[in-house]
Order: C-alpha cells, then structure tokens, then sequence
C-alpha cells in the first residue's frame, strides 16, 4: 500500500472507530415497552426446572423483580392475589432480576406465589426496553401487545384497574 | 385504603430486612451530585472516576461510559469488590460512585458503598443522586450511556 492509499486507509479505520465509539457513547433508548409493541417472545427454564414461555392469546402480567428490591417485594403477595382472584384469565410470570439464583429462591421461600418464575438475565432485559430500575411490570393483551408497562414503586391500583379493564375487553 | 396501607406496612417491615443499616437518605447532602452536573462534568475537564456499585445484571445492561463495575455493595461480596477496586486508585481523586436500582430511599447499595470508601479515606467522593432508577434518571433523559 503507497503512502497516501495508507494515510487514507488510516484516516477511515479512524473515522470509523470514532464513529464506533461515538455510537457506543450515545445515549441508549432504555424505556419500558411502549403500549402497543409486540411484546418479544422468550422461554427460559423456571425456578422448578419447567420451561417458562411468554403465552399468547391470553392477559399477560409480566414482572421483573429481584430480591433485593424492597417495593418489588411488596409487590409479590398482591401479584399472587391477582392471580387467585383471576384464575385462568390472567397469567403471571415472574422474571428474577437477581445476580444468583439463590437469593431468588430464598426470597420465594419468605414470599411464596403461585405463578412461575424464571431468572432474567442483561439479554432478557434488553429484549424488553432495558430493565434499569426495579419493579417493573408490563401487562401484555392477548394480542401479545403490550397494553401498558410500570416502572419504580409499586401502584396496586392503579395496576388493577387495567388488569380489569383489559379482561373486559 | 386498606390494601395501601398492608403495603406501606410490608414495606416498612421487607425494607429494614434488605437494606444495610444506615439507608440511602442518610448520604449527606454535600455529597450529593446531580446526574444534570456529572453529565455536564463528563463533557470536559478531568474526568472523576466512576464506580457502579449496584447490581451487575443491570451494569451488563447499561452504565455510564467509563464506569467500573464493584457491586453489589449492599453484600459482603461487593463491598469486598468494592474495596479491591479502590485499592488501585488514588485517595485524592474524584470519585462518583452510584446504582440506580431502585428508588433512591430503598437503595441497598449507595449508602454502604459511600461508607466503605469514606472509611478508606477517600477525600473527593461523591454519591450520584439517582432519585428513581438509572433508566429514568439518566438513560431516558438522554445522558451518555454504553451498553454492555
């Protein structure tokens, strides 16, 4: 390669790794799925060694957690209830944020739910919009769209009213 | 009304239980840094060296560029990485140190981390204040990110 073939080559490899790292620098789209998105598709293996699917056709809760997040806590004798009082119509799946599987299962032990629960992982969290702060509840129509997505400190009203408008639809 | 109160009592019994002692509100004001200013400071001047020190499942996700990961500091584990990674900086240096997992009263990890490093002797730290989580915060109000 002559000199100025070398100078340009080199002048593009660094345009490019600029680029890349302006690229990388950029500010990253992290909000909850928008109302009317598809909400994307996984299985994962749940706590109980079952395969955990995101069903279609039905009112879906989707909840991510993590045993070291206090109002995710909270949350989860009120997300059982839920799916008591609704039965078949609302499914529940827990998605355990949690560095270890450990501290998730121990946080069940103290705060059992009837509802499956898989541990989620930074590619999961991404799928859905970017998981950076905990609780974070998306509520899933039966067209597989999502109907609407919470995040931070948890609105038992306000989460229940929109289960019971979307089972009335 | 009832429901929000079993609530509010569950909190108040769960967040004692899961949080070390001494909570994210008990961080003095002065050490506070707004997540507007340290944006601001990373655009030019030297650049203080930055410590995520929460949960690593949402530092793989996201993080401010240049951030080490030396969490969870609410565990004896992280507070362990967390010391090992400030043994190699220098105690004069601007440190931020943040996690944004959660709303900022129910923090587990910002106020042991501050802790720990006060303790070590650090002399210019600062504790990003992150009022909900570091989505809402900082990545949705359009400050610099890296994934990954």
């Amino acid at each position: 390669m002559d000199g100025r073939l070398k100078a340009g080559h080199d002048m593009n490899m660094k345009t490019a790794l600029f680029a890349a790292l302006i690229c990388l620098a950029l500010p990253a789209s992290a909000a909850p799925l928008p109302s009317g998105t598809v909400a994307p598709q996984f299985t994962r293996t749940g706590l109980d060694g079952r395969q955990v699917s995101l069903p279609r056709g039905k009112l879906v809760l989707l909840d991510f957690w993590a045993s070291w997040c206090a109002p995710c806590i909270v949350e989860l004798p009120h997300l059982a209830a839920l799916k008591k009082r609704h039965s078949d119509r609302l499914e529940i799946i827990g998605i355990a944020m949690d560095d270890s599987k450990a501290a998730a299962v121990d946080a069940l032990k103290r705060f059992p739910v009837n509802y499956p629960v898989a541990m989620g992982d930074a590619a999961l969290g991404k799928l859905y919009g970017g998981i950076l702060g905990l609780p974070e509840i998306t509520l899933i129509g039966r067209d597989g769209k999502v109907i609407k997505s919470w995040r931070g400190d948890f609105r038992a009203d306000a989460l229940d009213a929109a289960i019971e408008t979307a089972l009335r639809r | 009304m009832i429901r929000a109160f079993l609530a509010a009592l569950l909190l108040a019994i769960v967040t004692p239980a899961l949080a070390q002692p001494g909570s994210a509100p008990t961080i003095p004001q002065s050490v506070l840094i707004q997540p507007g200013e340290l944006a601001a400071a990373l655009k030019s001047g030297p650049k203080p060296v930055i410590l995520q020190v929460g949960f690593k499942i949402m530092y793989d996700e996201a993080h401010i560029p240049g951030a080490l990961y030396a969490g969870p500091a609410g565990k004896d584990d992280g507070i362990a990485a967390l010391k090992m990674a400030a043994a190699s900086i220098d105690k004069g240096n601007q440190v931020v140190i943040y996690c944004g997992c959660c709303p900022w009263e129910h923090c587990p990890n910002v106020a042991a981390a501050w802790r720990t490093l006060k303790e070590l002797g650090f002399t210019q730290l600062k504790v990003l204040y992150i009022a909900n989580n570091f989505g809402a915060d900082w990545v949705e109000k359009g400050f610099p990110v890296v994934k990954g």
